[in-house]
């Protein structure tokens, strides 16, 4: 017909600056423990996994409109897998991890089945039944410790992929070198899940899950397979959220179907954070996170008053900043980190339209 | 007008037989029949809650029926999901817009060019800028089309049904709540459309706008058609003037 007159552009220049100052980070952080103490190490582990799920669950609530309250169904499931791999199976722990997400990405299939029957609230409600369901499945199964739980023998995780190599090249003790393997796996599933979630986001189906999240009926009228769509990227997270898990309990080698299966800790604590950090964009869980660390750090003596306090906080968030902290820093400042903004540009002449 | 020649002998692109529907005793589709030629513009009419809106869902899939048939293109497409229908070629705007808000005007368009004709995003860049400048909205192409005023989200339904390359397009009271000079705009785009060759359905109760470009139109009351044919015909006949006492046609 005639010369394409259009095109579509996606990144700004600030992205672009920050990309790279991204990447410097993440450079940095692979290289933290060769300097850093033992405690911020193990602590990192804990912010890298909790910035994983927290992403996970931001996909589910924040784009697909699926907020669950069962996701400690999946972390459960996943911690499990790991202590049946290692212990029973004799697989290296680090395979292990990617086996038990492998699990929970095929265990997501039935579990759908039975949730994507509800909707809203319902379905709410639903996926917490299902967690419960599964802790008391894993409670019935007396060679992974039954009700009371079980512990990984120091065997199985002294015997890491790596920890040798390290202990032989840079002459550190086995416990460190095991943080250190810890820590790289957290961090590499951390970063993972990251750019995972940008660049479902940014791909055709992202797009169509931006418009399921505003209109699910007009999604469907311009060809949006919504069913479809949904499906896909609660497997998907269920499947991530299986090798999270399965992370989880390699650190802490000892799991317990009160533990794995807890709402509290694996689902409230990870909507706090991404309520906080601010629902439906990439930056507010990374700022969520960073926020519920340091409040847990400083605050998690206060036993009790320390819960009424994050609480408090959240309801003071929904009330003041809907959004979250990154919304509010976002439209404040018009800053976008990930930009996922597809804008259309004229060929050969000034731009459509200088409004965001 | 759009009455083009060879218009008469051209093929049924829609055809539907016996559909039928009920919400408890209310019958919302009463046993109807109706084909629409390719490239023809029909209009419907009739009083609130005659069904007009509940046929439009019908069609496209957002209602099941509870009896009959439709085909498109001779295919029969009863029992498929919405989003399937789409892309076999029915597009629709639904009478109270709902604009994907979060979304850019321009991105409201590129899903339903990306999806309703299952091609990539980049290829379709071309289209959805043709588009835009079509509907006159390309001035308003990257700002979130929750900000839009009602004139803009009613082209925009038009726009984004259109992205998705439709060979049927239905209408939903595109032109209620609009100023006259509005319609009148509007009005010229549906006729452009409909002259390039889109087959269009329209449901209106701004009787003079749907006139302007309907080549046939019928009658819908209670879920049944009462009437059907050439506009004015249609307009002047007993069973219209019955329901609609004192308004001109």
């Amino acid at each position: 017909m005639q010369q394409p007159r259009y095109r579509i552009e996606t990144a700004v220049e600030a992205t672009r600056i920050f990309a790279f100052a991204g990447i410097g980070l993440v450079v940095v952080l692979v290289l933290l423990p060769f300097f850093a103490g033992r405690g911020l190490v193990q602590d990192l582990i804990f912010v890298f996994y909790m910035l994983a799920l927290a992403q996970l669950w931001n996909l589910l609530a924040g784009y697909a409109g699926l907020v669950s309250v069962g996701q400690q169904a999946f972390v459960g499931l996943g911690g499990y897998m790991l202590f049946a791999f290692t212990v029973y199976g004799g697989i290296d722990p680090l395979l292990a991890i990617v086996l038990a997400g492998v699990v929970a990405f095929l265990l997501a299939f039935p579990t759908a089945l039975v949730v994507f029957r509800l909707r809203g609230a319902y379905f709410a409600i639903g996926t917490w039944v299902v967690a419960e369901v599964y802790r008391l499945v894993f409670a019935q199964v007396k060679p992974l410790g039954g009700g009371t739980g079980t512990s990984l023998s120091v065997g199985v995780i002294n015997g890491l992929f790596g920890i040798d190599f390290l202990r032989e090249v840079f002459g550190l003790r086995t416990s460190l070198a095991r943080d250190m393997v810890m820590y790289w796996t957290a961090l590499a599933l951390a970063v993972g899940t990251v750019l995972v979630v940008y660049f479902l986001l940014r791909s055709r189906r992202g797009l169509g899950l931006a418009a399921i999240r505003d209109s699910e009926v007009a999604a469907e009228s311009v060809g949006v397979d919504s069913f479809r769509t949904k499906l896909w990227v609660y497997v998907l997270t269920a499947g991530i959220t299986g090798m999270v898990g399965a992370l989880i309990y390699l650190q802490t080698a000892r799991i317990s179907p009160d533990a794995a299966f807890s709402v509290l800790q694996w689902t409230a604590y990870v909507i706090f954070i991404v309520v906080i950090g601010g629902i439906g964009t990439i930056e507010g869980p990374i700022v969520g996170v960073l926020i519920f660390y340091l409040l847990q750090n400083y605050l998690a003596g206060f036993g009790t008053w320390y819960l009424i306090l994050l609480g408090a906080l959240a309801i003071v968030i929904m009330l003041f900043a809907p959004s979250g902290i990154w919304g509010y820093v976002s439209a404040r400042f018009n800053l976008v980190l990930f930009p996922l903004r597809r804008r259309l540009v004229r060929l050969n002449t000034e731009k459509v339209d200088s409004g965001e | 007008m759009p009455d083009r020649p060879g218009l008469s002998d051209s093929r049924m692109v829609l055809e539907i037989a016996g559909l039928s529907k009920s919400f408890g005793s209310v019958r919302a589709a009463d046993n109807i029949l109706l084909a629409v030629r390719e490239g023809e513009a029909l209009g419907i009419i009739g009083p609130n809650g005659a069904g007009k809106s509940s046929l439009f869902n019908l069609i496209t899939g957002d209602l099941v029926p509870d009896a009959g048939e439709i085909r498109l293109n001779g295919r029969d497409v009863t029992r498929m999901p919405p989003h399937r229908r789409c892309k076999l070629g029915i597009a629709r705007s639904y009478q109270i817009p709902h604009p994907f808000e979060n979304l850019t005007v321009f991105e409201n368009l590129l899903v339903g060019a990306a999806f309703g004709q299952d091609k990539h995003e980049r290829d379709v860049a071309d289209l959805c800028g043709q588009v835009l400048e079509r509907t006159g909205l390309l001035h308003r192409a990257n700002i979130p089309a929750g900000s839009l005023t009602l004139l803009e989200r009613k082209r925009l339904e038009l726009a984004r049904a259109l992205a998705t390359g439709p060979q049927v397009l239905l209408l939903d009271e595109i032109a209620g709540g609009l100023t006259e000079a509005e319609i009148a705009d509007l009005v010229a785009t549906i006729r452009e459309i409909n002259a390039s060759g889109t087959t269009i359905v329209w449901i209106e109760h701004v009787v003079a706008a749907l006139l302007a470009v309907v080549t046939r139109l019928i009658v819908l009351n209670f879920g049944s058609k009462i009437a059907e044919g050439e506009p004015q015909a249609v307009m002047n006949s007993k069973e219209v003037r019955d329901i609609y006492t004192g308004i001109e046609a």
